[in-house]
């Protein structure tokens, strides 16, 4: 694979190796920087913007930019392979989408219209049961209404040949028939009219004519009848029909051959329809044979024939029949009916029905009407009046499932260009995302670097300068080289705390653990910020709680950038009144001084105390505190709890939580930017910046130290009251004596047992007075007023002090309290002079504490007897003690330590220490050999791990080693591993413990990790080149946890 | 005027150093190694110094005679041999012999002859250069030493 790393360590060589002049940096960075952009344009795909910002950032730092842009190269790469094999199916098929979603809706409406078909047949075929069901009840109706007029009119027959022709004479005339017949009409509904004609043969027709009176008629002139065979002229007639009266029925071609067939079969027999003569409606006419005696059983057609005495005939008004049939049906609307007389096949007449109207073509039934006449054949045939509509429920279900369809598909194809979507993000997202990672690499790498690399040439800059200070300067030159030397501390500060910072972040900050003196520490602390506190004239104080073992083990370079850190901060925002630092056991805060809960946040605070806003508090300055803790109030029950409770007991712990507050009177931080207090490069607001400097980044650090100390930060503040911070840390519990020597500072020891009255109206800061004296070993009584305090030092009263004695050191004064007391002075110079006339009497000598003092008051002072001194704040042990010392002229002899820092420690360290340096290069061996044989070590040298071998045979008298990792042949760790070995045996053979301390040297911090040393059996490491500060650490290390090689020290 | 130019030697030592450190052929390490030299070792820095002479003489002679062989391929003998130079290099601080060996050193990790024989020409003009501000330095330093041993009887 193309190694882009390749090419740029060989460009970089080329270039190298190419320019002859290697001074000019100029040409470097910008050949190197043009070969990268052209490089990582070509290969990576987000190019310009990173560019951009490599541009802007980092033109001077052409050096480490490649190896970041590359690596970053090379990320991007592999991830876009991981991207394409995480694509899903979906993803891959993206195109056929659409078509998917097409194709679903053409099937989605084959299977609609599918459904369609369906529904429409069944509705059909249902229509169609409908339309047969009633067609032929229809036909049924008709025929059994047909039929009972037929019976009707079959005995009315019986009755013309019981009545006409069985009596004689008749008993019937024509008034009885038409009246008989009209009354019994309503039988008949259907019937127009009936009438009687009697069979007359020609031989017969003079005498019947006479004795009816009358000719007869043909039907279709009315004109006197021709002579036929046979007549059958009408006798009676119902009222309705009496036109008919005369007429010879058979002169009617169509009524002769129904009246032939008549009598022939002895039923009824109907005509073909025509138009009723009266009505104009289509009708029938039916005929029925009369006989005048009694058939035979069977009678033959002749024997009817003969038998044969009449016809009686009536109309049947088929057009109304059926319109009255089908008024009694419901649903007769919906339908047409047609009935036919299909006697002749091939023409059907019409019965029934408008031709006209034809309905619904589709659909007819059929049905067999049988009027019992069996010549004649009719059909009734019904139809749909209207086209079937179609369905309302194939309306809605059909549109509405191709609609459902269509919106599943719908949604589907919806749903999956979404996932489409989200996968596209989501890898977007990813490539973002290590692309993020890579540039937060790169960002801790840059800040490692540039530290790094700014570091190298600042302590250049460092260097010369302190050389450049150390020639001949004009005081204003001088001015300027320490003006900048000054400027370049702090820049180094600021690259420390940046890189402290990146540290952090990536978890590479280890604390150490080494026992110290906290309340030392916090001593060089407060006389740090001592001279700014006194130019601004806050009072700046510490107290530490008895219950606070007095060393203990932790990281106390963390501890103490912490403390500086908040202190510097209060210091920095706090205009009036105090800064206040409070250490104590965590344990303690929560049963003694916690009586009020933690407000966090101003307001609530704001609002207790608003309501009863005291003139003065009982605070340290007596301004008000944000935080009521550390108010008398709650903070006598800490100090009167140890009193009661002395440090005797001890805890079974072997850890500590140690609760540092830190309180100030300062502008406070504003509530809208609480939340943000402890975040990087976030100060309360950017004027602070403007107004107060600094970049905001010490908070944060703070945080995260405290965190790795295994404890908890928080504030409380009030705008324009006041801060006050807090932090737990955790530390080791660790012996007294544990402590070398050289770092304990030490207090003077010739006060031990002395008393002393302090006057101070203020209880807080009475207990910070009487903690210092304390540590001096000065015990002390507390006044709040400088009378009584005079009166009881002259013994005028006789009143004992409150402790019992009545032998007094000194008093303390603090300068409120004397300021406030009037007329006093007078009172103390006549104290001086009494207590100087008496000899057996020792003079309590007097002392001022002041925050500031003004010559005037200076003056007063001194004319008051408090020539002795002025003791300015902030109060430390070690200050008062000198300040005591002279007041009291005792002499105290400094014992050791002209120098006092650390190549003197580091020396104690070494001194008469033998070493063995086991290094293969020459020039390593010396210099290594230079440095350790300064501190006072002496030096053993060994070429490589096998002579160091030979050396280290036990029994040796080698205290500590120092092993070069890279050495060919034997390397450090494998040189160590075999140590340990033979430490292992040795311990086997002879009981006794071995363990040479052995320490690794390497140029390459990152490459040997402390973890590969301590695998190996080494004891930590030194970077090579050596620095003073790192050999005493590593070494104060690694002797401390090793007693035996103290003992062993001590032997030597 | 023997003894009466110490401070001006002293001035063109400090000079000649500061040129030394701003062209960056040395680094503050020098400084370190400076401080090393006190009473007891008068001598501290010219013997180091001149072991690491003798020493890088040694192995730039052998990294010479390694790259000049034809069929070379040891490309490792010579990491090692670099490794050596930038160990004790930067122990006294010659910053820029320093920086081209690393250069060199990877050069040989990639096995690029070329790279390596520039790289070299490279280190071999850095090392003389060094060479002769030292020999610069130091005898400025003997001026001085001789300067200031110089006693007038008053």
């Amino acid at each position: 694979m193309f190694n882009p790393f390749t090419t740029h360590h060989s460009s970089d060589m080329n270039w190298a190796l190419n320019n002859p002049n290697p001074e000019g940096k100029e040409p470097r960075t910008t050949t190197q920087s043009s070969d990268f952009y052209h490089l990582s344009a070509k290969d990576s795909p987000q190019k310009s913007r990173k560019i951009d910002f490599w541009r802007s950032g980092l033109m001077g730092f052409a050096k480490m930019q490649h190896s970041v842009a590359v690596k970053m190269n090379n990320g991007n790469n592999n991830d876009q392979v991981g991207n394409k094999k995480g694509s899903t199916f979906i993803q891959e098929h993206r195109a056929l989408l659409p078509k998917g979603l097409i194709l679903w809706t053409i099937i989605v409406g084959f299977i609609s219209r599918g459904i369609y078909q369906w529904m429409d047949d069944t509705s059909k075929v249902r229509r169609e049961e409908v339309l047969v069901s009633m067609c032929d009840q229809r036909a049924r109706m008709l025929q059994d209404q047909f039929s009972v007029s037929v019976n009707h009119v079959h005995a009315l027959a019986i009755l013309v040949s019981t009545f006409h022709y069985h009596k004689n004479p008749s008993a019937i005339d024509q008034g009885t028939f038409a009246d008989y017949t009209a009354r019994t009409a309503f039988e008949r509904p259907l019937l127009s009219g009936v009438a009687y004609a009697e069979k007359v043969v020609n031989a017969e027709r003079e005498m019947f004519e006479s004795q009816h009176n009358w000719v007869i008629k043909t039907m279709d002139t009315g004109e006197p009848s021709p002579v036929r065979d046979e007549y059958a002229p009408v006798i009676f007639s119902q009222d309705s029909v009496s036109y008919l009266e005369s007429l010879d029925m058979m002169s009617g071609e169509e009524d002769r051959e129904n009246i032939l067939r008549a009598r022939e079969t002895g039923k009824a027999v109907l005509t073909s329809p025509f138009r009723l003569l009266a009505s104009h409606h289509l009708g029938v006419v039916l005929t029925f044979p009369v006989y005048k005696a009694s058939l035979p059983r069977n009678p033959t057609v002749q024997e009817r024939i003969a038998a044969t005495a009449g016809y009686l005939g009536g109309a049947f008004d088929v057009e109304s029949l059926v319109e009255n049939l089908l008024g009694q049906l419901a649903g007769n609307q919906a339908i047409v009916v047609h009935v036919y007389d299909i006697t002749n096949a091939s023409d059907p007449l019409v019965m029934y029905g408008n031709q006209d109207e034809e309905g619904d073509t589709s659909l007819y039934h059929e049905s067999k009407l049988d009027f019992g006449d069996p010549f004649r054949k009719h059909k009734m045939i019904c139809r749909y009046l209207q086209k079937a509509p179609i369905p309302l429920n194939v309306l809605t279900t059909v549109p509405l499932f191709f609609a459902i369809g269509f919106l599943v598909g719908y949604i589907l194809y919806g749903a999956a260009v979404h996932i489409v979507k989200v996968e596209d993000d989501f890898h977007e997202m990813q490539e973002l995302k290590v692309r993020a990672e890579a540039a937060d690499v790169a960002k801790s790498q840059f800040l490692a670097t540039v530290s790094h690399e700014i570091r190298t040439p600042m302590n250049g800059i460092l260097g010369m300068l302190a050389m450049l200070l150390d020639t001949e300067l004009s005081s204003t030159q001088r001015d300027y080289a320490q003006t900048a030397q000054v400027c370049g501390k702090a820049l180094i500060a600021l690259i420390n705390e940046v890189l402290d910072r990146a540290k952090i972040e990536a978890g590479k900050l280890e604390l150490e653990s080494v026992p110290f003196d906290i309340r030392s520490i916090l001593d060089d602390v407060l006389s740090l910020f001592s001279e700014e506190s006194r130019n601004k004239g806050i009072e700046l104080a510490v107290f530490v709680s008895d219950k606070v073992p007095e060393i203990v083990k932790g990281d106390s370079g963390r501890f103490r950038q912490i403390i500086i850190n908040l202190v510097g901060n209060s210091v920095k925002f706090t205009e009036k009144g105090h800064i206040f630092v409070k250490v104590h056991l965590a344990e303690q805060s929560k049963d003694g001084a916690e009586s009020k809960p933690a407000l966090n946040g101003g307001v609530a605070s704001e609002d207790i105390t608003a309501a009863s806003k005291p003139s003065s508090y009982n605070t340290l300055s007596g301004y008000e505190a944000a935080d009521g803790r550390n108010s008398w109030d709650s903070f006598k029950h800490l100090v009167s709890s140890e009193e009661l409770l002395t440090s005797s007991e001890f805890d079974a712990s072997s850890n500590v939580r140690l609760m540092v507050s830190i309180e100030d009177t300062g502008i406070g931080i504003p509530l809208t930017a609480q939340g943000r207090v402890f975040m990087p490069f976030m100060q309360a607001d950017s004027s602070t910046s403007r107004t107060y400097g600094g970049t905001g980044i010490g908070l944060s650090i703070s945080k995260c130290l405290v965190e790795l100390m295994r404890g908890q930060i928080s504030f409380v503040s009030r705008p324009r009251v006041g801060s006050t911070f807090w932090f737990t840390a955790v530390f080791e519990r660790c012996d007294k004596f544990s402590l070398k020597k050289p770092t304990v500072e030490n207090l003077p020891s010739s006060f031990r047992g002395m008393r002393a009255i302090v006057v101070d109206a203020k209880p807080v800061r009475a207990a910070v007075t009487r903690y210092h004296m304390k540590r001096l070993g000065i015990s002390v009584d507390v006044m709040t007023s400088l009378r009584t305090a005079v009166s009881t030092a002259s013994g005028r009263n006789g009143s004992p002090l409150p402790s019992g004695t009545t032998k007094l050191d000194m008093i303390l004064v603090e300068k409120d309290s004397w300021i406030s007391t009037e007329d006093i002075d007078a009172e103390i110079r006549q104290m001086n002079s009494r207590t100087n006339g008496n000899v057996h009497r020792k003079t309590p000598k007097l002392a001022l504490f002041a925050t500031n003092i003004t010559n005037s008051e200076f003056d007063r002072a001194k004319s008051a007897g408090f020539a002795d001194t002025v003791i300015m704040k902030p109060l430390r042990a070690s200050m008062i003690g000198a300040c005591l010392q002279q007041v009291l002229e005792l002499r105290k002899a400094r014992q050791q330590h002209p120098e006092g820092s650390s190549p003197a420690t580091l020396k104690s360290l070494l001194t008469g220490k033998k070493i063995l340096v086991v290094d293969d290069n020459m020039v390593n061996r010396r210099v290594a050999a230079g440095a350790l044989k300064k501190f006072g070590a002496e030096v053993v040298c060994a070429e490589s791990g096998q002579v160091a071998l030979g050396l280290l045979q036990i029994p040796h008298s080698f205290d500590a080693c120092f092993m070069d990792i890279q050495m060919p042949q034997m390397d450090g760790f494998e040189a160590t591993r075999q140590i340990r070995m033979m430490e292992k045996e040795a311990k086997e053979k002879t009981k006794l413990e071995w363990h040479l301390p052995i320490l690794a040297m390497t140029a390459d911090v990152i490459h040997a990790t402390y973890e590969e040393c301590l695998k190996s059996g080494m004891d930590g490491y030194v970077s090579k080149p050596f620095e003073e500060e790192n050999l005493y650490k590593s070494v104060a290390k690694s002797f401390k946890a090793n007693p035996i090689s103290d003992s062993s020290c001590s032997q030597s | 005027m023997l003894g009466l130019g110490v401070d001006r030697l002293q001035a063109d030592i400090n000079r000649l150093l500061t040129s030394l450190f701003h062209q960056g052929v040395l680094d503050e390490q020098f400084l370190q190694l400076q401080q090393l030299q006190d009473e007891t070792s008068p001598t501290f820095v010219y013997d180091v110094i001149n072991i690491y002479f003798d020493e890088s003489e040694k192995l730039l002679r052998s990294l010479r005679l390694l790259l000049m062989d034809r069929e070379f391929s040891d490309y490792k003998k010579i990491g090692l041999h670099l490794n050596q130079l930038v160990g004790s290099s930067s122990s006294i601080g010659a910053r820029r012999v320093r920086n081209v060996c690393v250069a060199f050193r990877s050069a040989s990790e990639l096995n690029n002859r070329p790279g390596c024989l520039r790289g070299l020409e490279v280190v071999e003009h850095e090392y003389h250069y060094l060479k002769n501000m030292m020999h610069e330095l130091f005898q400025l330093e003997q001026q001085r030493l001789l300067a200031a041993g110089v006693r007038y009887p008053m």
